[in-house]
């Protein structure tokens, strides 16, 4: 089974043998997790979305654990996962930069800002920086279009940003975060 | 500040029997009556994010008056912004440093200071009271008229505002019969964009056999440049629940569903208290007001996909499957969520229905024009002066939106174009904005009505490129269940981008049109259907841009970076 890679990243993937899902039970946390939701066939979304705010991805060991406790194929649970753009796969950095591309945004100048965010960073759209800082992702419209051209960093609205502005605040993030040695 | 917190201690919980609500009304105005003076901090998302709730807890620790929070004003560029009543005083780009000074001089019964109220950016006159300014004054509010005055976190506010009333009322006054009639004769059209009759949509659902009906409120507002379903969702949640209540007594339902898009997050957290405010109210649950009348509400968040917008996808969505549309008909209003029968309405559609409970159908039909009744409100953003949210009778220029609230060009700029509808609607030349907006009207030109945004483009925008951009937009959110939308957008984006690059070859042009009304005709959904309308209308009233770039490699805008 070959996760979605929706953000390849380039953070090194650790491979470390945790045991067949099919086995072992899950852990108590995701078995709680999962609890609410068993029976009922309208959950996939939200069951997902659940998963996500709690790991802050989909790791695939919890997908299979889903599949087989809500009794789904796990192509569905994929299917459904890989349809929507909220999800994620791989774990995202811990400053999140999301750089609004709807139409006023772009005419304000979005494009500018997401240049200038890859060459600062070194990475393209839907990607972590090796050192798990940063994961930039373009998303479609906020609705806080009179702001714009718009960055939500962390779920906080930037409003009135320009490509001058972009090397403060990532100074400031990483501060914020902690810079960790590779 | 305490006699605010223990409004309505007095009130028995849950509220039961006629009246119940205007009582309460009654009681709150005599509360609300003792703070001579009310200040109210937008907590719209916009101004939250330029510190506005910072702001809030300075004027709390500076002044006994009443402080509370509003939804958006509309007027988000401007923000954070601060009303203050009775004199409806509005501060305009408020810090949380200068909240003390700004009391002061309030409380001394001095004018403001000249920095915290509206300049206007043409003529520089200064406009301290809100509803005389030019982005206020030539709007016309009513789905909007509680936005930026209750608090979206407080039932008590909306209920003094006249909220709930219109239940009180239909639920011991009017057969359900009658409040479709009502809703008909408003001649209330879907705000969601294809503008289909609200009436006949309830009455068609109504009139399907069988006990289990769904109600679900459509605020998957995926339209990049829109914000109206955001603000009233964030602004007004009450008056969303109340729509749908007063809809499921029409249709017959006793479930309804509020489908948000996770990308507004303080929208789906407001929805989801003042659900639980009203089921402590009683005004959602087994037994509404003491009546017969039960219905249950719940908070759905989308996960991010723009085709759930459309409603056969959104019902998929709801029930945990990916957002693919289905062939209608079946109409949702026959088999909807779940098989049952179904009645989807937008926000903002929702929102007002009290209004035209409360008021009257003939009230709400003498705004608008003959086929389209009522009020539009428009996200108006872009190259212009003032951007922001405005509401307007239908039938009205855009001319009038774009020079008299939006103020016109920004200083040395020209307006070119304005973008309405968002990706599903066109491009408009400026020698059009005389146009009245309403749904046959916009048909007419070749653009739609669509959702509501509106996105005005100077000389510095390159209409190729923004059509490409549109294309970007909808083909990487294509669903992929039928070919026309899946691969005719592809070739449409391959081909504006290779013009845009200045690769563009002779007769790209004339297939670029040719694949666009091949999508238009044969796609399944909406999504694809209106797709190619950026591309046509730039087509028919910006093509010697194209021509530039295709004969010439040349940008006229100057935009396309490949052609400079």
């Amino acid at each position: 089974m070959v996760a979605p890679t929706k953000i390849t990243g380039k953070r090194p993937r650790k491979t470390i043998y945790l045991g067949d899902p099919l086995l072992e039970p899950p852990s108590p946390e995701l078995a709680d997790l999962l609890e609410p939701f068993r029976g009922s066939s309208d959950c996939l979304v939200s069951v997902l979305q659940a998963l996500q705010q709690k790991y802050g991805y989909l790791p695939e060991r919890t997908l299979h654990y889903t599949a087989r406790e809500l009794g789904v194929p796990l192509a569905r649970l994929y299917g459904v996962a890989t349809f929507y753009n909220q999800f994620l796969f791989t774990p995202p950095g811990r400053v999140q930069l999301q750089v609004c591309c709807g139409t006023p945004c772009h005419v304000a100048g979005a494009p500018a800002l997401v240049d200038e965010l890859k060459s600062q960073l070194q990475i393209s759209e839907n990607e972590t920086t090796v050192d798990g800082m940063f994961t930039l992702q373009t998303v479609f419209c906020v609705g806080c279009c009179s702001l714009a051209p718009v960055m939500i960093i962390n779920q906080e609205v930037n409003g009135r940003m320009s490509p001058a502005r972009i090397p403060a605040i990532l100074e400031k993030y990483k501060t914020l975060h902690g810079e960790v040695s590779q | 500040m305490s006699d605010h917190e223990d409004m309505g201690r007095s009130i028995a919980l849950p509220l039961k029997g006629e009246g119940a609500i205007q009582k309460a009304k009654l009681e709150f105005e005599k509360i609300a009556l003792q703070s001579h003076r009310r200040y109210q901090v937008c907590a719209g998302t916009g101004c939250v994010s330029n510190s506005s709730l910072q702001v809030m807890e300075a004027l709390k620790a500076s002044t006994d008056s009443h402080v509370n929070i509003t939804g958006c004003h509309g007027f988000c560029a401007q923000g954070p912004l601060v009303r203050v009543e009775p004199k409806g005083f509005l501060f305009t780009g408020v810090r949380p440093e200068a909240v003390p000074d700004m009391v002061r001089r309030l409380e001394q019964g001095k004018e403001p200071s000249d920095e915290l109220i509206y300049h206007d950016a043409g003529t520089g006159k200064a406009f301290p009271i809100e509803h005389e300014i030019p982005f206020y004054r030539h709007q016309r509010r009513a789905t909007l008229h509680n936005c930026g005055i209750v608090d979206p976190e407080d039932i008590r506010t909306y209920i003094t505002q006249g909220g709930y009333s219109a239940l009180d009322r239909m639920l011991f006054k009017m057969s359900p019969e009658e409040v479709i009639a009502v809703v008909s004769q408003s001649h209330l059209r879907g705000r969601g964009g294809a503008g289909f009759s609200t009436g006949m949509k309830w009455k068609l659902t109504r009139e399907q056999p069988g006990n289990r009906k769904f109600i679900i409120c459509n605020g998957d507002e995926g339209d990049p440049g829109a914000f109206m379903d955001r603000s009233i969702m964030e602004g007004d949640p009450h008056a969303v629940l109340e729509g749908m209540l007063i809809a499921g007594y029409a249709v017959g339902a006793s479930e309804g569903y509020v489908y948000v898009r996770h990308e507004y997050p303080l929208a789906v957290k407001r929805l989801k208290r003042a659900v639980r405010e009203a089921n402590e109210w009683g005004l959602l649950g087994d037994s509404i007001l003491g009546s017969a009348f039960r219905f249950q509400i719940q908070v759905r968040e989308g996960a991010g996909a723009f085709v759930s917008g459309e409603e056969t996808a959104l019902i998929r969505s709801i029930q945990g499957e990916r957002a693919v549309p289905f062939i209608r008909p079946p109409y949702p209003s026959e088999k909807g969520l779940w098989g049952f029968p179904t009645c989807i309405n937008n926000v903002e559609t929702l929102a007002t229905i009290p209004l035209i409970i409360n008021r009257g159908a003939e009230w709400y039909a003498g705004i608008g024009t003959q086929q389209s009744g009522g009020t539009k409100v428009f996200a108006l953003t872009g190259a212009i002066q003032n951007t922001g949210l405005v509401e307007v009778p239908l039938g009205t220029s855009l001319l009038h939106v774009v020079e008299n609230i939006g103020g016109g060009a920004r200083p040395g700029r020209q307006i070119k174009a304005v973008q309405i509808g968002g990706p599903s609607g066109g491009c408009l030349p400026a020698s059009m904005l005389d146009t009245p907006v309403d749904y046959e009207n916009l048909g007419a030109t070749g653009a739609i009505m669509g959702s509501g945004g509106l996105v005005v483009a100077d000389d510095t925008t390159c209409m190729v490129d923004l059509a490409r951009y549109f294309l970007v937009f909808t083909q990487g959110e294509s669903c992929g269940k039928c070919i026309p939308c899946r691969i005719g957008t592809r070739k449409m984006l391959d081909i504006l981008t290779r013009i845009t690059e200045g690769k563009g070859r002779p007769d790209d042009v004339e297939r670029l049109e040719r694949v666009s009304r091949h999508v238009r005709a044969a796609s399944l959904c909406g999504l694809g259907l209106t797709a190619p309308n950026p591309v046509l209308t730039t087509l028919m009233y910006f093509r010697d841009e194209y021509d530039a770039h295709v004969q010439n490699h040349c940008c006229p805008a100057g935009a396309c970076e490949a052609l400079r």
